[in-house]
């Protein structure tokens, strides 16, 4: 695709929600990435997945406009990164809140709909004001929404991990973003909790149409719902469906030693040999055809 | 304060005999304005662990004092003049503010604090001024306070109050949660910055009250006490200034009857709420009451 065809201006309905073109990152002298082509849909549910330290999160966050790019560009629904930021719900990779945290998971919800304006809001506006009523029904309803109702009363502090991360998950979703970026949310929740967390964000994809760029280091939870992955190693960068990238070709050329790729009998693919698994161990990422 | 008249059980009397003093009235005044504002930078202080720097803001507020007593110009200067000074060191020394860096931030506040009290007791001994002198510095005195100081702590707490009306939900975003909040616009660096000027002010205006070493009384406990009672952010910073006004207003009383310092009254009575907050706490947890335990 050359840049004539797409310009900077078009921000229609076609537009994809991303695209890296040659881009690429440096840290100093360092390179991160370089020369990474990639393209995430409307509505799509994407996947950048890699070991650690190749530089997934700063990927999102070239797109997010918080860090630039040394050369080649990354447009966002057409436009420079950070300009289409309103339009991006972002849950960074994973924060605790420690437990002397004594602000209500509602109030990190409401934080995420209009923390950014000035001033404070008057106790009891909402008795008065449309807008106010508005806005507080609209954090219940996304509150009800990824499930966290029951909890969401309480001090974020004194939550779990698993219930911490549904309620930033609201928050990130509380202003109906087109794009939602998601940096490793399944890490450190337990595996009924990673399973719930994936299947919550796929419903939100398919149902309101939201883009999500997630990024991840286990695979595992998500691969079912994937449209897309961008695989980042130190031998490059691929992009495509998970069954063109997760291939013995594509992944051995990326981490430059030898990878196999199985077909289980019951349709799954299973991953063996990546090095970034710590002494050796088998790391195994599986798909299912 | 030979003249105290005794306490009488008609409180009415009693309050109106405190309005009788230009110098009550006055300190009733200064108080008012610093429970204020001390309270609710207190109750971001706390939100943002940032209770050592708070201290060490109101420990060189000690020299600051003394040195203005050395140079023959009200201790008031001094008391705003170090205060801010040295939250602009913090706020250049440490550029990220919250979190990030908190041991590095650590050694930075804590050398500057062991520094700030050396001199201040220097300052003291250059001025040949008595240990008295030194003692109502560190822990505070309401007694002698000047129409003048009433109206520089007037101007200064609606200076701090209308900038932290301005910046307070921002702000509150960015001590939570500062990476989503950047990413939102807010300008988390900046904010960290104004904080800690907000908090050297009002770190200045309480050890007028407090002293500089009592400083926790009002800067840090009525937050604390409050965050037990409630997690409702508006409700919590109305709390912690209702809490900051009884207990300031109590000492006051209790100073003008009993002739104990008024840094001791203020520190008991705020450590009293604060003990009762806790034990309501437990009770309540103890009964099960609400989902709303610990």
């Amino acid at each position: 695709m050359n840049s004539s065809e797409t310009g900077t201006q078009d921000v229609g309905a076609e537009t994809p929600a991303v695209v890296f073109r040659h881009a690429s990152a440096r840290w100093g002298n360092r390179v991160i990435w370089e020369d990474v082509n990639a393209e995430v849909g409307r509505g799509e549910f994407v996947a950048i997945l890699g070991p650690n330290g190749v530089g997934k999160s700063t990927l999102v966050k070239a797109v997010l406009g918080l860090f630039p790019l040394s050369s080649g560009e990354v447009l966002v629904f057409g436009e420079e990164p950070g300009e289409a930021n309103p339009r991006i719900g972002y849950l960074p990779q994973r924060r605790h809140f420690d437990p002397g945290v004594r602000i209500r998971g509602i109030d990190v919800v409401r934080l995420g709909f209009d923390g950014d304006s000035w001033g404070f809001p008057l106790p009891g506006l909402s008795r008065f004001s449309r807008r106010h009523r508005d806005a507080d029904a609209r954090v219940r309803a996304v509150i009800e929404m990824v499930g966290a109702t029951g909890y969401a009363g309480r001090p974020i502090g004194q939550i779990s991990g698993g219930e911490q991360q549904r309620l930033l998950i609201a928050q990130a979703l509380v202003r109906e973003p087109d794009l939602l970026i998601l940096d490793e949310p399944l890490d450190s929740l337990d595996l009924p909790n990673q399973a719930a967390a994936a299947a919550l964000l796929a419903s939100v994809s398919k149902e309101a149409g939201v883009t999500i760029l997630m990024v991840a280091h286990n695979v595992n939870p998500i691969l079912s719902y994937l449209d897309r992955v961008i695989y980042l190693a130190k031998g490059g960068v691929a992009s495509g469906t998970p069954e063109e990238v997760i291939t013995q070709e594509t992944l051995t050329r990326l981490y430059g030693t030898p990878i196999e790729v199985f077909r289980t009998s019951d349709g799954h693919l299973v991953v063996v040999g990546q090095p970034e698994a710590p002494h050796g161990d088998v790391h195994a990422h599986m798909v299912r055809q | 304060m030979t003249a105290n008249p005794p306490f009488t059980w008609n409180l009415i009397e009693d309050v109106r005999q405190l309005f009788e003093f230009p110098f009550m009235v006055n300190a009733l005044r200064a108080g008012t304005l610093v429970a204020i504002v001390a309270s609710l930078i207190g109750w971001f202080m706390v939100l943002r662990r940032q209770t050592f720097a708070g201290h060490t803001l109101a420990v060189v507020s000690f020299p600051g004092a003394s040195a203005a007593i050395l140079l023959g110009v009200s201790a008031t200067y001094g008391y705003f003049a170090f205060a801010i000074g040295a939250a602009l060191v913090f706020a250049v020394l440490s550029p990220a503010g919250v979190a990030r860096s908190r041991t590095e931030e650590s050694a930075i506040v804590g050398t500057v604090q062991a520094f700030a009290l050396a001199s201040g007791f220097l300052f003291i001994s250059l001025s040949h001024r008595n240990i008295t002198g030194a003692q109502s510095l560190l822990f505070g005195s309401f007694l002698g306070i000047t129409t003048t100081q009433v109206a520089v702590l007037a101007a200064s707490t609606a200076l701090v109050l209308a900038i932290l009306g301005f910046i307070a939900r921002p702000l509150l975003f960015a001590s939570v949660d500062p990476d989503v909040a950047n990413a939102r616009g807010v300008p988390v660096r900046l904010l960290s910055v104004v904080f800690l000027l907000l908090l050297g002010i009002a770190a200045a205006e309480a050890s007028q009250i407090t002293g500089s070493l009592l400083i926790f009384a009002l800067l840090v406990l009525p937050a604390a006490t409050a965050e037990r009672l409630t997690s409702r952010p508006g409700m919590s910073a109305v709390l912690t200034v209702l809490i900051a006004l009884v207990v300031t207003w109590l000492s006051l009383a209790l100073s003008y009857y009993n002739n104990y310092p008024i840094g001791f009254h203020v520190t008991s009575l705020a450590f009293g709420a604060y003990v009762l907050a806790r034990a309501a706490r437990v009770v309540t947890g103890r009964l099960g009451t609400a989902g709303v335990v610990q």
